[in-house]
Formats: structure tokens, C-alpha cells, sequence
């Protein structure tokens, strides 16, 4: 881990001192899945298990003529066929927050199985439930269902339309933000200099290796028990509103996840496991198709961005006018929040007195989009960067010049009226590629060219502050001296679970093979909240810290008592309990502290950050409980005959407070910044008038080791983060730079701006040939 | 359904498969054999989840059928251990490297390298990337996986596996 130098004098948390934490340990749970015997959510199998699938609309927008079972219900070894009308509450309510009448949705409601009408491509219609998954596909075919082909809208402006055919009662607009952040209108009529573009951005699947999958089984006592591969154990609440049972009957575990980044945030098997074992009383197993996955389970919003960007002549910004359309597809998911992120970080990690933004989700006939990586603040920095990177050449300063000229810091205001309240090293990470980058290559063969760029970002971390977040954790000694910890964290493959090991085996002194972590359990571990917003390490971070502290004391104080040694002097090590004499070995310790009636564990929970809820003109002191900056450099070359763009050295660095485990940072920055280069360059969900043309993973391209280079992860240890030691939250922020630092690269190589995505070879030879002039003279950012 | 009866070698471990004839080895080796650490990704042989060694060759386990497969050896990420039971050499350059992080692919990955790194040839990074590409990761940007495999091969040098391979 590198510290950059300048700024020295800012608090480190005594770094020298950690024994466990700053440490590059191999994961708890890594052993194992290297091994092979770790069991994910499709991996279980029990006694007499039935298997269930969703028969899914072939059709975007149609109303439901005819739903008949008979003939799937009369195949052997089917046991089960569940339509809407089967569901004891087919209706979810989603809060649509910040919206007043005039918007109007205030709640969104969608169907478990669709009974009039369907509105996209793969919506749930009905559950077959069988005894084997060869009877399954057969049955699958036999319900008939008989459409009426409606006409759909698959275009957000269009949906606009008065004329627009409603994909919703209420109106195609689910949701509208806005910031008047100074007179964006006037400055930008002052400004000296004024850009201005349009930019798009597509349809993303999160393409998690792992397809959506579960197993539910009957427990005693009438629980409902679902372990499934989700981010949210806390959904047993809608599982149970479904159902029309008590919440306390519905129980949710979380096995080791087979990766996230949003798409297992919102239900996906869990409802219809549920209504299986409701209905039959027998164990069910569900495990969706990649084909499934890919066809109909939320994506990321495409958004058209409109910019204008003004400056003055020095390159200081003063203005931005910022329009932001997304298709939010057919129904409300996180939409209306998804919109609120890109708002919130539109303007980009920068200073800006006066700050326009309207942001509109938009219902259509697409498939719904919700959380992925980034949630929202991810495409605008496409837009916002190749603002910036513009504004440099007409003004000839170099990229990273301006930047650094208009860098957040400390102190200053976000357009929507946040202050930052922690130093937050923007301009050490865009130093930081630079002289990592080292001189700019040449091209390897004469019809390419090479070209440089670089992107910055900010991302929140940690949940809206007006949901009040809270993350519990439970931690106790055992008589040997070994821990366990209990957090209802949901561990999704970034080393959550692990991690919160290594800060209890910190306080505790134990090693941490000694620290056995239970989590994603909503009945039998604390809930800790969800493992999305880049908000676990940060709040449950923050909740096994505080447990452990705890534990530390109330031990320390109650060896002090029994064994007459100063309290002062004693502290937790790899001797037991140090200090004041000859050390105590732990299990000794522990018996002094049972000898005295003191209890050997802790229950404790850690607050976020509070404040109100926001409405649709955002204005607010607060709204996130702080942000992970970063800046990413690219070096390309474009191949002018082909279009194609190849990566040839990627950079990037995140202010990450501190690393808690080095190797599980560097894993976030590198996963992250490949995601991103998959955006950038070739991953698209296609549809055509609302049929998914891309469900497989033959159409839907996510990046091979082959089409990457080597990606260098620099993570700068301000120790200036909320999280426990300092630390920030890094598992979203890498995603944002990657599309906009090719884009500018590519601009660098060949003079021509990108400015839709992704960045195919087509593009990028209609662009070339589309370039009428050769562009101003392009300056470059330079190494030190 | 026409059941076909063949024998095949799992890890080590000979077994009579007794199965329909249109069973993939993929669910075989999952549903009845009970090697869980072969996974499905895909079903369409673009993600290498379910990649498997057949005769120490490198295959996608969901394209081919268990009745094709009879008097042949099949060794999964889990028969990569070292004979006294821990990990193996790549197994330990994985976990060096943090090269697991969900750990969904792991095991096809390992397959994967486990073919060329057998081979003993000297590669660059490039030509290991090039040997990986037909495993998918969403997690590592392959980039602790290259590192990790690019460790077992400078160890091996340009000369012929190890004594008792390269597990």
C-alpha cells in the first residue's frame, strides 16, 4: 500500500501498530473454495427435494387471455402448477421515495406471477413444481398461455408522450429529481467557455458466474426456511408479506454468494421457493438458466446524459447544466434511487458553484433495471469525465490538470449541499497513475494509434442516510480462547465474512485462524443489513468493531479484579493477557473472568449516520455518510482499419482510507475496473422492439482474461474513512472511471469523442469516418 | 429414455454410470457422482464453470454427454490436491494469490491451468491469458489468477512437470 506524500500530517489511526489488519492474509473461506467443498445456494440437496421453475412471457407487453394448467398439471410427475391466483398476496409495493402527487407514483406495485397483462420479455407468469428437473422442462412447455399482443413503448422520450402507450396506470414517469444548486442558467451564460455534449450509456447485465438458485425446506415449528444466493437476508420480510405469514415463520440464509454486484439485491428465487413449500410442504430446490438470468432479471439503466459544462478561462468550473433520461424498463424496483445516485454525483468529484440536474427514470417495456455496481453514480461519470477531458483541450491544459484544479476536498460542498467531512485524496489519486504510468507506448503497427486518458470519480459509501441504517454483530469467547463471531452479513464473494475476522482478531489479540465468523443468517445471526451500497466493511465493519472493543474491556476489566494487576497495564496479545506481570494465557484469562459472573461475549450495534428523508427537489445537508474517490488512467491503441480498441496498460486508484485486507482491495479494484472495461467496450443486453436478443452468454460478452491487460490497483491508505480503522468502502467505486478513461484515451489516440457505449469497433469506425476535420491540438497528461 | 451403462474414472475413483443416455456429464457428476465443485454457469460450454479434465485434457463438462465418456478418467478441481491431501501447487498459488474471491469459477479455472501447466511449457502472461480465456471470472479481472498461474510456471521453468505432476 502506498502513501502519497504531502500529506502526512493527516491521522494514520497508529497503522504501525496493526498486527492482523493492513495484512494481505489469505481469506478464511478462499481455502476452501479452492478445495472445492464449499456449498453454494444450488449445492444442497435434501430428502424426497422437489424441483421448480417459471414459465416466463414470450411477449413485452401483452394481455393475458388464457392461462391453462391442465395439460402441465396431467404429466407425470408434475406436482404443483402456481398461477397468480395461487399466491396469497401476488402484490408487491415498492416505495417510490421523494416523489409528490405531480410525479405521481409515490408506490409502485408489481405481481409475483402476472394474471392480466405481462409488460416485459421473461416476466413471471407461473410456477411448475415437479419431482425432477427432466419432468420439469417438459411441463414448462405444456402450460398454455394464449396473448394479446399490446402495443409497448421501448424508448424513455417516447414513453414521455402523451400518446404513449401506458405501461403503467399512472403514467410512464416513475420518478424525477432535481438540484438547483447557485443560478446554473446565468453562470453559464457568463461563462468564457462552455461545452457541451450527449452521451449514452446501455443495458447492463451483472453476469455473475453463479445463475440465481435456492434451496426451502419445511423446519420445525412451521419456519419456512430459504438458502438462496442473495445480498439481502432482510427480504424474509416481503417473503412473509407474500405469503401472509408471520415475518418470524420466514427465515433467509445466505451461503457463500457466487457474486453479486446488484443483482441479487432484490428477490429472485426466494418468493417462489416460498410459495413451492407452502404449497407442497416438501423441500424445493430452484436454479435459474443463464439464459433466464440474462433474459429478464433487472439490469443496469441505459441513460441519455445532456452536459453543459462552463468555465472560466483559468479552468475553473463554474458551471453545470446536467439532463439525465433513464429507462427504468417495465416495472419500479430501485429505480427511483438509482436516479437519486446519479443526481447526487453528477457533477463529478469537483467544486461547482452552480449545478443544474434533472433526472427522470422512465417506465418502458424493456426489461426492469435496478441496482448493479455503481448504482446509478456509475454511468454519469461517462458523461461528466469526457466533459471535463473537452474542457481541457479547448482550454490546453492537460487532463490531470484540471482535475487537480477543480478536485474535491475537504470542507467543500457537494451541488446537492453535502459537505465533505473527511479528507479525501482526489488529487493524490490522479497523481498517483500518473507517475505510476510511466512514458506513453507506441503503436505496434503503422494503421494504430495509441492514446492516453484519465477519469475520476466519487462514489458514496453506506446506505441514504434518511434509512437510518443499523448493523448488529455478536461476539463471544470461547472457554479455549477461540471466537466466534455472529453477523447476518450476506458474504458475496468480496471477503465480507472474512474481513470482519481479521478486525475481531485485531482488537482481540487472537490469531485469526482462531476467529470462526458465522453470517447471512436472518434467524440465528444479528442482522447486519444488506451487502450492497458498499456500506458491509463500513457498518458491519463498524458493528464487529465495536463488539470486540467491548469484549476486550469487559475481559481486561474483570482480569484486572480477579488477578490484582493494573487495569491500565493490560492489553489483549498473542500471549493471552499481556501486561502487569508474566502473561496470562487466554483459556486461564477466561476462567478468571467466568469466576467472576462476567459474561464472555457482546451484542453491539452500529448507527449510521441519521437524517431526513428527501424530497424531489434535493436539497440537503447530508445525504450519504461519506464517498471513495479515485482516478483511473488508460493507455490504448486503436486500430484504425478495424475499430478496434485494445487496453494495453490499465491504472487504477482509490482513496480506501485504509486496507483492511490488502489482497481483498486490490480484488475489488481489479474486478472492478474489468467490469467496467466490459461496459466500455462490449458488453450490451439488446432488445429489439422489447425482445432480449442477448440471453446467453454467446450474445451477452463479458471480458476473457484475453481481452484485458494487465490491471495495476494502487489503494492510497488516507486512513481518513468511516469504516473501522480508517476505512473506506471500495467494492462499487472501481466501476465508474473505466468507461469514460478509454473514452478519453480513445479521443487522445484518434481525435474523435465516443460518446455511446459500448465502444464497439462499429463505433469507432463511424466515428473516425464521420471526423469532418482534424481536432485542436491535444495536449497530454504527463508523467512527473 | 435409454439408460447406457459406462464406467468412468472420477479423481481416482472408478465408478459404474448407469444413466440416461441424454444425461450431460455435468449433471452427472453433480447429481450422482456428488462432485459439487464442478458448476453450472452457462449450459452452453462459453463460461467454463463446469470445466473438467477427460485424460488431462480440459472440457466443458455441460456439452458432453456421460455415456460418451465410458473407460475414461475424469478429474475435477477437487483431484487437484497434493497426495497427502492438501492443496496442490496451483491450489496454493490460488490461495497465495487471493485468485478465489466468490470462488464460482475456481474450480474450472483450475482445470483450465492444470492442462497447460502439465504440459511444461514456458509461457508468457499473454499466452496464459490466452490459455484461460474460455473460463469466465466477474470477480478478479484475472488478474490474481494470472499471477497465480504465472508463479507455478516460473517454478517449473521451461522443464518437464515435477516428479508426481504439477498438483
Amino acid at each position: 500500500m502506498t502513501t502519497v506524500g504531502g500529506r502526512d500530517e493527516v491521522q494514520r489511526s497508529d497503522a504501525s501498530q496493526l498486527r492482523v489488519v493492513g495484512r494481505p492474509l489469505p481469506r478464511t473461506d478462499a481455502a476452501e473454495k479452492i478445495a472445492g467443498s464449499t456449498r453454494y445456494a444450488a449445492d444442497l440437496a435434501l430428502p424426497a427435494m422437489l424441483h421448480t421453475r417459471l414459465v416466463r412471457s414470450t411477449l413485452p407487453s401483452a394481455r393475458l387471455v388464457r392461462r391453462d394448467t391442465a395439460r402441465a398439471r396431467s404429466l407425470a410427475g408434475v406436482v404443483a402448477v402456481l398461477l397468480g391466483e395461487d399466491v396469497p398476496h401476488n402484490e408487491v409495493w415498492v416505495d417510490v421515495p421523494g416523489q409528490q402527487t405531480e410525479v405521481r407514483a409515490l408506490k409502485a406495485r408489481s405481481q409475483v406471477l402476472a394474471t392480466g397483462r405481462v409488460r416485459y420479455h421473461g416476466q413471471p407468469i407461473a410456477l411448475v413444481v415437479a419431482e425432477s428437473e427432466d419432468v420439469l422442462a417438459e411441463a414448462e412447455a405444456l402450460v398454455d398461455v394464449e396473448y394479446e399482443e399490446l402495443p409497448g413503448v421501448f424508448d424513455p422520450e417516447e414513453a414521455l408522450g402523451e400518446e404513449a402507450p401506458r405501461v403503467h396506470e399512472d403514467g410512464n414517469l416513475l420518478a424525477e429529481w432535481h438540484i438547483d444548486s447557485g443560478d446554473a442558467a446565468t453562470a453559464l451564460e457568463r461563462a468564457p467557455i462552455v461545452i457541451e455534449g450527449q452521451y449514452r450509456t446501455q443495458f447492463v447485465d451483472h453476469a455473475y458466474l453463479e445463475p440465481e438458485a435456492g434451496v426451502a425446506w419445511l423446519d420445525d415449528d412451521g419456519v419456512i426456511t430459504i438458502r438462496a444466493s442473495t445480498q439481502v437476508v432482510e427480504h424474509f420480510r416481503d417473503i412473509a408479506a407474500i405469503l401472509g405469514v408471520p415475518q418470524a415463520r420466514i427465515r433467509v440464509i445466505a451461503p457463500y454468494v457466487g457474486g453479486g454486484f446488484g443483482g441479487k439485491e432484490d428477490m429472485t428465487v426466494e418468493p417462489y421457493l416460498a410459495l413451492a413449500v407452502l404449497r407442497t410442504g416438501r423441500p424445493v430446490r430452484m436454479v435459474w438458466t443463464r439464459q433466464e438470468s440474462l433474459l429478464a432479471r433487472p439490469k443496469r439503466h441505459p441513460m441519455r446524459l445532456r452536459y453543459r459544462t462552463g468555465a472560466e478561462n483559468d479552468g475553473t468550473l463554474v458551471a453545470q447544466d446536467i439532463e439525465i433520461l433513464a429507462d427504468t424498463g417495465a416495472e419500479a424496483y430501485l429505480g427511483a434511487l438509482v436516479l437519486l445516485y446519479s443526481s447526487v454525483t453528477a457533477a463529478g468529484p469537483y467544486r461547482c458553484p452552480n449545478v443544474r440536474v434533472r433526472a427522470r427514470a422512465v417506465y418502458t417495456n424493456h426489461p426492469p433495471c435496478s441496482a448493479m455496481r455503481g448504482f446509478g453514480a456509475m454511468q454519469v461519470v461517462f458523461g461528466c469525465e469526457a466533459q471535463i477531458d473537452e474542457l481541457a483541450r479547448r482550454l490546453q491544459l492537460t487532463p490531470d490538470e484540471i482535475r487537480r484544479r477543480n478536485a474535491i476536498r475537504e470542507g467543500d460542498r457537494l451541488p446537492v449541499g453535502q459537505q465533505i467531512v473527511t479528507p479525501i485524496w482526489l488529487g493524490e489519486t490522479i497523481d498517483q497513475v500518473l507517475r505510476a504510468a510511466g512514458p506513453r507506448p507506441e503503436p505496434s503497427r503503422p494503421h494504430c494509434r495509441v492514446g492516453r486518458g484519465i477519469a475520476s470519480n466519487l462514489q458514496p459509501y453506506g446506505r441514504l442516510v434518511w434509512l437510518q441504517d443499523t448493523a448488529a454483530a455478536w461476539i463471544g469467547f470461547q472457554f479455549d480462547g477461540s471466537v466466534t463471531l455472529r453477523c447476518g452479513v450476506p458474504d458475496i464473494g468480496g471477503g465480507q465474512a472474512a474481513s470482519l475476522g481479521q478486525i475481531a482478531a485485531e482488537v482481540l489479540g487472537v490469531d485469526p485462524a482462531r476467529v470462526t465468523v458465522h453470517f447471512g443468517d436472518s434467524a440465528r445471526t444479528p442482522l447486519a443489513g444488506t451487502s450492497t451500497a458498499t456500506r458491509q466493511l463500513y457498518m458491519s465493519g463498524n458493528a464487529a468493531h465495536l463488539a470486540a472493543t467491548r469484549l476486550r474491556d469487559q475481559t481486561l476489566d474483570a482480569v484486572a479484579e480477579a488477578a490484582g494487576r493494573a487495569r491500565g497495564a493490560l492489553r489483549l496479545g498473542p500471549g493471552g493477557v499481556e501486561g502487569g506481570g508474566e502473561p496470562i494465557a487466554l483459556p486461564r484469562a477466561l476462567e478468571l473472568v467466568r469466576g467472576l459472573g462476567v459474561p464472555l461475549e457482546v451484542l453491539a450495534t452500529f448507527h449510521g449516520p441519521r437524517g431526513r428523508a428527501v424530497a424531489r427537489d434535493l436539497a440537503a445537508e447530508r445525504v450519504f455518510p461519506d464517498f471513495t474517490v479515485g482516478t483511473h488512467l488508460a493507455d490504448v491503441e486503436v486500430d484504425c482499419d478495424t475499430g478496434q480498441i485494445r487496453v494495453v496498460r490499465y491504472l487504477a486508484c482509490h482513496d480506501v482510507g485504509r486496507a483492511i485486507n490488502p489482497q481483498s482491495v486490490s480484488g475489488q479494484i481489479c474486478g472492478g475496473a474489468a467490469m467496467g472495461i466490459g461496459s466500455a467496450l462490449t458488453e450490451e443486453i439488446v432488445l429489439e422492439s422489447g425482445i432480449n436478443l442477448t440471453a446467453g452468454f454467446f450474445q451477452y460478452r463479458i471480458p476473457t482474461a484475453l481481452d484485458l491487460p494487465d490491471i495495476e490497483a494502487i489503494a492510497l491508505e488516507s486512513g481518513a474513512g468511516m469504516g473501522p480503522f480508517g476505512a473506506r468502502g471500495i467494492g462499487e467505486p472501481p466501476i465508474g472511471p473505466p468507461a469514460a478513461t478509454i473514452a478519453n484515451a480513445v479521443r487522445d489516440a484518434i481525435g474523435v469523442r465516443l460518446t455511446e457505449l459500448p465502444m464497439t469497433p462499429e463505433r469507432v469506425l463511424a466515428a473516425i469516418r464521420a471526423q469532418a476535420h482534424t481536432d485542436p491540438p491535444r495536449p497530454a497528461p504527463t508523467g512527473p | 429414455m435409454t439408460d447406457a451403462t459406462s464406467r468412468i474414472t472420477v479423481n481416482g475413483r472408478e465408478l459404474e454410470c448407469r444413466a440416461a443416455a441424454h444425461l450431460s456429464l455435468l449433471r452427472w457428476l453433480r447429481d450422482h457422482v456428488g462432485a459439487l465443485e464442478v458448476k453450472y454457469g452457462c449450459g452452453e460450454g462459453v463460461c467454463g464453470a463446469c470445466a473438467v479434465l477427460i485424460d488431462g485434457q480440459a472440457v466443458n463438462s455441460c456439452l458432453v454427454l456421460a455415456a460418451q465418456i465410458d473407460g475414461r478418467a475424469v478429474t475435477t478441481s477437487a483431484g487437484l490436491g497434493s497426495p497427502s491431501g492438501g492443496l496442490g501447487r496451483l491450489q496454493q498459488a490460488f490461495l497465495d494469490r487471493g485468485a478465489a474471491q466468490c470462488g464460482f469459477c475456481t474450480g474450472g479455472m483450475l482445470v483450465t491451468a492444470a492442462e497447460f501447466a502439465g504440459a511444461g511449457e514456458a509461457l508468457d502472461r499473454r499466452s496464459i491469458r490466452d490459455a484461460l480465456h474460455g473460463n469466465l471470472c466477474r470477480c478478479t479481472g484475472y488478474q490474481a489468477i494470472v499471477d497465480a498461474v504465472d508463479d507455478v510456471l516460473r517454478d517449473q521453468g521451461s522443464s518437464s512437470p515435477p516428479a508426481g505432476g504439477w498438483t
